[in-house]
């Protein structure tokens, strides 16, 4: 026990003498959380808009107005003609153009069912798929107005289901709520890892993991060692970004503080063992680094964090029982955002501990006092 | 010449010799590319739904049996205890409950009106409006069949069309960001990291000390990794097109020289951070921080620009990858040519040259 304690001062003292480390351990966190976390948003605040309007009639003006009225919509452009529109598209200049043809108010007012034309441009096929929902709404809307100015509504009313929805947990449907724990899970695992993957290769490369390995210190004694002092810096980023989201995004904390700092404090034991085991079996920093971000990329894409884990096909859920990600990311927005408790999330948590148990064993057998 | 070349070979072989790192930057384009390709999508399918149904009777039967059968939906559920909707959400076995209040069809047949109501797990936001509209749809299309007699010929005709990917295959969009950052881990990053390792082994002092001129010694240690740089490039830019049908619509030379551009540009970044960074654990942080999560998040890969706040649109126009990934999507997918990404171009160029320059500032203080 008593070397164990002298192994971790003599890693705190390192930890704390590097000064270009410490902003990056405690400051970038930060700041990066709170840039991510107002940049991560699906959601459609901006439309850019050309319109064509080949009608010039009180009808297509209306319309026009209608559009300009929205407050999604930035209608910047009026080219006279549809390829001109598509230049615009084109050129990144406008997400979409309306084009109104040149009978519009004639065929509107002699009910023959005028049409009007979108142009988006789809290489974000979601994004274009909102946009051009949103603008066809707004025209549907318009003819209807028409139609009710007209009172050819017909007299009949047909029967209606009402659907309510009621949004739980986020009744605003506020996207910070969902990103902030999100990138939260983020930053830990990227401190964790970094820190653990590139610590103990750095002394292989310095060669001062030899004079380690002649003194008496057990294999679990070092590697707990190296992992301890890590797993206090990742339990303070949680903290302080938690303090932040709260502050800043207001994010409801519901669950229990302690249940989910306990979990964090499973799940860095994990990833830090893990960024210890690829530091055992790497020769160079760079050949850590990049194994860990090898790894780091495809398990984050794959966590649910940024797209959902139900779209994905089955091969690809199933792969997600090895991602350490996937399971802390449902236990974060879990515990934060519905107050989920202990056995909510039980398969998560003990998914955690097998894991984390299996890799820190892992980095053990995996470290060799001998070359 | 001829010890430049030498020094080149040096630093091919150190690559070589490392097998891992090599298997794993032509690994990272192509399984990411597969992943993007085959497994991720932001659209909906398979949500778990629960239905809590008081009625019972045909009606409801009906739309529960509709909303089971579509691809949107997978139904965990049928409940009738209101106590249980919390625990079926917050444990996450649904993200939706849909309750049929009782007496369901006998109010529709006798008021003309009945409502539903959805509960939805707003804690992921996109998906619970996504779900509702999707469950919205389902409802009135059942109620459409008996609308349909009544409705009229609707007034306005839309015909959307959806240009350069008519199709809308997330490829389309995620394979220019990909590119980016790919380039820019393997060009900046790897850069950054060797050159710090010289630092901090103390052989850079051997390597100044010898006949080499820093800008040789500098050239020499980023040639390799802009060979790798293309060639992974190229990787890319043909698994995109082989395996998801990407276009190359507008002039395959502009691309390629815009694709250089970016990785003369991630090189010389790479540069900056290693005369910055003191040793290879620095380096490799502020590579991660700096540069991997803006170059997915600010670059408008995933993420559309215009809808993040000002101040972040702001930091986004200082971000390389934002004008690569716009630059690679009008060139490639749109077609366009010079008269189109000139400001794009020059403006790669503009960051190129003030992260070369500051690198020699900063070289030729520790000479």
């Amino acid at each position: 026990m008593k070397i164990l304690f002298y192994i971790l001062q003599k890693e705190f003292t390192q930890i704390f003498r590097n000064k270009s480390m410490l902003p990056i351990i405690f400051a970038m966190p930060m700041v990066q959380m709170l840039i991510l976390v107002f940049a991560a948003t699906f959601e459609i605040k901006q439309l850019d808009i050309s319109v064509v309007d080949n009608d010039h009639s009180p009808a297509s003006r209306q319309l026009i107005h209608q559009v300009m009225g929205n407050k999604l919509f930035h209608v910047d452009y009026f080219p006279t003609s549809a390829k001109e529109a598509e230049l615009l598209i084109q050129a990144t200049k406008t997400d979409l153009a309306l084009v109104i043809p040149k009978d519009f108010d004639k065929k509107l007012t002699l009910h023959e069912g005028a049409d009007v034309q979108i142009l988006v441009d789809a290489i974000n096929g979601n994004a274009a798929q909102l946009g051009s929902a949103y603008l066809s709404n707004i025209i549907t809307d318009f003819a209807h107005q028409i139609r009710v100015k007209e009172a050819v509504v017909s007299q009949m009313q047909p029967t209606t289901i009402n659907v309510t929805p009621s949004f739980w947990y986020n009744a605003e449907l506020n996207y910070k709520f969902y990103m902030a724990p999100g990138i939260l899970v983020i930053l830990i695992t990227i401190v964790g890892m970094l820190l653990g993957s590139m610590n103990l290769v750095r002394e292989k490369e310095l060669g001062t993991i030899e004079q380690i390995n002649v003194t008496p210190i057990k294999k679990w004694q070092f590697i707990a060692g190296k992992l301890l002092p890590f797993l206090v810096i990742g339990l303070f980023d949680l903290a302080f970004g938690l303090t932040l989201a709260k502050l800043v995004f207001s994010i409801p904390i519901r669950g229990s503080l302690p249940l989910l700092f306990f979990l964090a404090s499973i799940y860095l034991v994990l990833v830090l063992s893990a960024g210890l085991f690829i530091s055992t079996i790497s020769e160079t920093q760079q050949q850590a680094t990049f194994s860990v971000y090898f790894f780091m990329m495809v398990f984050l894409l794959m966590s649910g964090l940024f797209t959902p884990v139900e779209s994905m096909p089955l091969w690809a859920q199933r792969l997600d029982y090895i991602n350490p990600l996937y399971y802390f990311v449902k236990i974060m927005r879990g515990v934060i955002l519905k107050g989920a408790g202990l056995a909510d999330v039980f398969r998560e948590f003990a998914a955690l501990v097998v894991y984390a148990s299996i890799m820190f064993s892992l980095a053990i057998m995996r470290y060799r006092k001998t070359s | 010449m001829k010890r430049f070349y030498a020094f080149v070979k040096k630093e091919f072989l150190h690559i070589f010799r490392d097998r891992r790192t090599l298997v794993i930057l032509f690994g990272i384009p192509i399984v990411q590319l597969l992943l993007f390709g085959y497994a991720l999508s932001s659209e909906v399918r398979d949500v778990k739904v629960a239905v809590a149904d008081f009625s019972k009777d045909e009606l409801s039967r009906k739309i529960t049996n509709q909303i089971a059968a579509s691809p949107w939906f997978q139904l965990v559920t049928v409940t009738d205890n209101p106590a249980q909707y919390e625990e079926l959400l917050r444990s996450g076995q649904a993200k939706e409950i849909i309750v049929f209040e009782p007496k369901f069809a006998q109010k529709l047949t006798h008021q003309g009106k009945v409502s539903v109501q959805l509960i939805a797990d707003a804690s992921e936001p996109n998906t619970a409006q996504l779900v509702v509209n999707y469950t919205t749809a389902i409802i009135n299309s059942n109620m459409q069949a008996t609308a349909a007699k009544l409705s009229i010929k609707p007034d306005i005709d839309i015909k959307t069309r959806m240009l350069y990917n008519e199709n809308m295959k997330d490829a389309f969009n995620f394979i220019p960001g990909l590119m980016a950052m790919i380039l820019m881990l393997i060009s900046a990053m790897m850069t950054a990291i060797t050159i710090a390792r010289e630092k901090e082994m103390g052989t850079m002092e051997i390597l100044l000390a010898s006949p080499l001129k820093p800008i040789q010694i500098i050239l020499g240690k980023v040639t390799p990794y802009m060979i790798l740089s293309i060639l992974n490039a190229i990787v890319i830019v043909g698994l995109g097109t082989f395996l998801f049908g990407l276009p190359i619509r507008g002039e395959l030379m502009l691309l390629m020289f815009e694709v250089l551009l970016y990785i003369f540009l991630a090189l010389s970044l790479g540069i900056m951070i290693s005369t910055i960074a003191a040793n290879q654990m620095v380096a490799m942080a502020i590579s991660g921080f700096v540069l991997m999560l803006p170059s997915i998040l600010l670059s408008g890969f995933i993420f559309p620009i215009k809808n993040m706040p000002l101040p972040l649109q702001v930091v986004a126009q200082a971000m390389p990858p934002r004008w690569f990934v716009e630059t690679v999507r009008m060139v490639m997918l749109k077609g366009a040519d010079l008269t189109l990404v000139w400001k794009h171009t020059l403006i790669m160029i503009g960051f190129s040259v003030l992260f070369i320059v500051i690198s020699m500032k900063k070289f030729k203080v520790r000479l």
